[in-house]
């Protein structure tokens, strides 16, 4: 089997409360390969954001190893592309400068800038609105902008937090659609966050399910289901039958959880 | 969208009370009533000091303080006041924005500034500025310096607070997305904080500036020798009662002015948060 792109060994993370230290994050191991996508599911405050969070660089951890590409994190970098889940394009640029804004800090010329943007603003589908300011965008236009600034710099891997939350679910939909189609013809290794099941089921190569207090990976699923895939694929059974075991997954992790603390 | 009918008639449109929490009004509405309680005001005060109800050395007519007004403004003298003191409230005002701007943002961005900053600039905020009035004379006496120092008490550690406030309004997300993109803490300072929170600090800078007025023309009515309060505390003297009015309504529409100006500039520098 191939380097994997992606390796977490042992990871603990503890965060300081008024009556001591909380563990949120215990014995995290987890390998992505090369251009899988990969879900974290789990219900709310198992640490899953937390988890992503520590990988993007963006919080430290307490114990254990965080390799890319066999390299240990120092931090957060171009490496690693985040969509978060609020929306963070900066409101005094357009759409196609807010992407614009990343490739300069990527250290591109400002020629290759502008062609790059272009490039991945049209992959979005928002050519019509590269130069409208975020203020005029819809929430669901704002996070594709956001997915374009992400991918625009080529990282090695791209870390999703939950990037679908605030839009309604016919948006989401479309959302995960073009999200899918991206992946299928570009491929990139993806680590994505989220509580919606559905989701990561349609998304994804793999799933994992986390369990509460402390937040520890309690299953894994590998997602069988052909690519390319539509949203077609929803309503068949494989589909549905793999969703209801990730929901029971979560549960079993919660309600363990609740009966540890009862 | 077809109208909806009931028996064949257009179903009557609700028209909604102006009094629902949240309720629109038009623009004309808006105005309608902000210049009607204008207008109430001029003529009551009119009524009031026409009817001989009130003694016009106490309270002079609208009719007196405009044409004092006029001719004040025809001498030139009312040009002069407010040149002077135009000057200095600029000035006090520049001096303490430019030193409150950095300040705030300092301590707004980094924890250990705001602890060395924060609790001693929220301290001096709460003595009286008019306390330092008598102690900026024995400093500077009357001169223009003198006005410099107490518009800048009574603006700069208010103008901190605030400018700090609108740095923490940032998104930490923002920040965030600076550091995926491995730029450096100084340019997610320059590149995102700082055009991130300019709106709200020139917010900030807007309300001050009324402030500044208030401090100005403190500071010209206890010692001064030209502007506004000058010309207020000597009109006292003589019983100019006319003067004293009318430079206070001078006074409201100079802030009205200003004030409008600078949301009119915010709308051009900061179109870009325009809904379409």
């Amino acid at each position: 089997m191939a380097a994997p792109k992606l390796s977490i060994t042992g990871l603990e993370k503890w965060f300081p409360s008024k009556s001591g230290p909380v563990q949120v994050l215990a014995d995290i191991n987890v390998e992505l390969a090369d251009n899988e996508f990969v879900s974290l599911v789990g219900a709310s405050g198992c640490g899953k954001s937390t988890l992503l969070s520590i990988v993007a660089g963006l919080q430290d951890f307490d114990d254990g190893v965080v390799l890319i590409d066999g390299a240990p994190i120092t931090g957060p970098g171009l490496d690693r592309g985040v969509v978060f889940q609020s929306y963070t394009l900066l409101p005094w640029l357009t759409a196609i400068e807010n992407v614009e804004f990343a490739l300069k800090a990527a250290g591109k010329s400002a020629g290759e800038c502008r062609d790059i943007a272009r490039e991945h603003i049209e992959l979005v589908k928002l050519t019509r609105f590269a130069d409208a300011y975020p203020a005029q965008l819809s929430g669901g236009m704002k996070q594709r902008v956001a997915i374009a600034r992400a991918l625009s710099y080529r990282p090695k891997m791209l870390l999703m937090d939950e990037p679908f939350g605030a839009l309604d679910a016919l948006t989401r939909h479309q959302m995960q659609e073009l999200l899918t189609r991206i992946w299928e013809e570009h491929r990139l290794t993806v680590l994505f966050v989220t509580h919606d099941v559905e989701e990561a089921v349609y998304l994804s190569d793999r799933i994992l399910a986390m369990s509460l207090h402390p937040g520890r990976i309690s299953a894994s699923f590998h997602v069988g289901l052909a690519r390319p895939r539509t949203q077609d694929v929803i309503s068949t059974a494989d589909f549905i039958a793999l969703q209801k075991d990730v929901l029971k997954a979560i549960r079993a992790g919660s309600q363990q959880a609740e009966e540890l603390e009862a | 969208m077809a109208d909806v009918k009931v028996n064949g008639k257009p179903a009557v449109k609700r028209r909604r009370s102006a009094f629902r929490i949240g309720e629109g009004l038009s623009r004309r509405a808006y105005v309608g009533i902000a210049g009607t309680v204008f207008a109430a005001f001029v003529l009551l005060w009119w009524a009031s000091t026409a009817s001989g109800l009130i003694k016009p050395i106490f309270l002079p007519g609208p009719d007196a303080v405009w044409v004092k007004m006029v001719a004040l403004a025809a001498d030139g003298t009312l040009w002069v006041d407010a040149g002077a003191s135009l000057y200095r409230m600029m000035v006090g005002f520049l001096l303490a924005s430019a030193m409150a701007i950095p300040v705030g943002v300092l301590i707004g961005c980094f924890r250990p500034w705001e602890a060395a900053i924060e609790p001693f600039v929220d301290f001096v905020r709460y003595m009286p500025v008019v306390a330092f009035v008598p102690l900026t004379i024995l400093w500077a006496g009357t001169s223009d310096i003198q006005k410099f120092v107490i518009i800048w008490i009574g603006t700069f550690f208010q103008q901190v607070l605030m400018v700090m406030d609108n740095v923490k309004r940032v998104p930490p997300d923002f920040v965030g997305l600076g550091r995926t993109l491995g730029l450096s803490e100084f340019k997610i300072l320059t590149r995102i904080v700082l055009p991130s929170s300019l709106p709200g600090i020139w917010d900030t800078l807007r309300i001050s500036l009324g402030w500044a007025w208030t401090w100005l023309v403190l500071a010209e009515l206890v010692a001064a020798t030209s502007g506004l309060g000058y010309r207020i505390t000597v009109s006292q003297r003589y019983f100019q009662t006319q003067t004293i009015i009318g430079y206070i309504l001078f006074l409201g529409i100079l802030g009205l002015i200003t004030d409008q100006s600078m949301k009119a500039l915010e709308r051009v520098l900061f179109r870009y948060a325009a809904r379409r």
